[in-house]
């Protein structure tokens, strides 16, 4: 069983969000999904700067597996990128709610209310 | 629910995950599939490869059949127990299956693939028509693959003394037989290595034992990731029923002399050697990140074009690796798209990596 943590929102395509005292907005891969992809080898990160559409792809992750692509589960600019992961894209399988993407300065903060919470995830994961 | 071999409640109490291959329940990993790579390069690891099939093939007419059968020439086994790599072609010069073949006292043992047991198993015995030949599918074996530079050594304390014996007496790639196992110097990683049948009832408490002894459960993601490091083929994606060996790098298996032995497929191979039209398998290497997968597009400037066969991370050497079908005009350097770019890469022969060593 894959750790959901309750405090974050999360999207149906595997990413986690959690909205910070900043008012910028912190975007992940669940254990769901790393667990699903296997080793990570490769991380493609989104470029700081750009505005982005809720759903629109902002990065790759590739497995020894598979490639799947990032979305941004809410609207916005990105603000930054964990540039840790291109060097070491294992973190990913070693935590992945500590070991984060990209921050998003939300468009709209709202957003993140359409996300869904941790019971939601895990019934879509269960799906 | 698919197949499963006689180790399947282990592999689940061990924690693997399963897949279906093949239409086989098999382990992919057991947590980390580059650990178990690694695990195999650096020390040893143990590989259920029971999914395998077993064909003992005996009669006054073995080698004869043999020798109709397979590309590669069973004459050229002159000791007990030596294998022999060979396709297993179809009239049109198309690859059926890859498979080692074993000199035994009896006649010969064949190990073909899993995915493909059905069809092989018919093929061989359509084409046994007119020999005096007995096929036996050992469907009773379970099989183990303990692999890695300390295989050998680690494998040969936990068993009788009779079998520890054979195991430090064995050439490579050579098998033989002692008591109820069959214990081979062979392997699908580019290491050193065994690979073990032995009744199905023994299986699980062997591999308990290796597995108490420290030697890791691999699964079918190392499997595949140390065979591509190694060069070597996986049936279905770098060679099919559609592809001459000549384009799957296995020119080296087909036994052209003598030149009046009529395999399956001769008369196509030799009009395409004549011909020269064949395209070829190599290597590629990504020096960039990125990882190369099966079926993208390889572009050779001037030449024309290709495709990768199988394509993934190379744990040893850190970068991304593949087998590519390309056009034989191709030199040391191509092109390949990877999700709409083009990325460069190296052109290299298809070996990457033998007994935990670099080659490129």
């Amino acid at each position: 069983m894959s750790n959901i943590p309750a405090d974050l929102r999360y999207a149906a395509s595997h990413e986690w969000a959690r909205l910070e005292a900043d008012g910028t907005v912190t975007v992940g891969i669940s254990d769901h999904a790393q667990e699903a992809l296997g080793d990570v080898v490769f991380v493609e990160l989104p470029e700081v700067g750009a505005e982005l559409a809720a759903g629109q792809e902002a990065g790759v992750v590739e497995s020894v597996k598979a490639a799947s692509d990032i979305y941004t589960p809410i609207a916005g600019e990105i603000v930054a990128v964990n540039e840790a992961l291109v060097d070491s894209p294992e973190l990913v399988n070693a935590d992945p709610y500590a070991n984060w993407f990209f921050k998003v300065k939300p468009a709209d903060a709202a957003e993140l209310d359409k996300l869904l919470d941790a019971d939601g995830y895990a019934a879509a994961c269960n799906a | 629910m698919g197949q499963r071999t006689p180790l399947y409640d282990l592999h689940v109490a061990l924690g693997a995950k399963i897949v279906d291959f093949g239409g086989w329940d098999m382990p992919l990993h057991y947590g980390s599939q580059v650990e178990e790579h690694h695990q195999v390069r650096r020390d040893c690891g143990v590989f259920d490869v029971s999914h395998m099939t077993v064909v003992d093939v005996t009669g006054s007419q073995a080698k004869a059949y043999l020798q109709h059968l397979l590309a590669n020439d069973v004459e050229r086994l002159q000791v007990l127990g030596k294998a022999l790599y060979s396709g297993m072609l179809n009239e049109q010069g198309g690859v059926i299956d890859d498979l080692i073949v074993y000199l035994t006292a009896e006649g010969y043992r064949v190990v073909v693939n899993a995915s493909t047991r059905d069809k092989d198993l018919a093929w061989m015995q359509q084409q046994s028509a007119g020999f005096d030949v007995a096929l036996q599918h050992q469907a009773g074996l379970a099989m183990l693959a303990v692999q890695g530079p300390q295989a050998r050594a680690k494998t040969a304390e936990l068993v009788s003394a009779a079998r520890a014996a054979l195991i430090h007496e064995l050439k490579p790639f050579q098998g033989l037989p002692e008591g109820d196992w069959f214990i081979a110097r062979t392997g699908y990683t580019g290491e050193d290595g065994l690979e073990i049948m032995l009744p199905a009832e023994q299986a699980p408490g062997f591999l308990n034992e290796l597995v108490g002894a420290g030697i890791a459960p691999a699964g079918l993601g190392a499997r595949d990731t140390l065979r591509l490091e190694a060069g070597m083929n996986l049936y279905g994606q770098d060679m099919t029923e559609e592809v001459s060996p000549l384009a799957a790098n296995m020119g080296w298996t087909i036994a052209w002399e003598p030149a009046e032995r009529q395999f399956v497929g001769r008369a196509v191979l030799e009009a395409q050697r004549a011909a020269g039209d064949q395209p070829k398998l190599v290597g590629l290497v990504l020096e960039e990140r990125g990882v190369l997968r099966a079926h993208q597009v390889v572009r050779v400037e001037g030449v024309g074009e290709g495709e990768i066969t199988s394509g993934s991370f190379s744990p040893t050497l850190g970068k991304s690796i593949a087998l590519a079908r390309v056009p034989a005009g191709t030199g040391d350097r191509a092109e390949v798209e990877i999700r709409g770019k083009w990325f460069p890469v190296r052109v290299v022969q298809a070996n990457f990596v033998r007994h935990g060593k670099a080659l490129i």
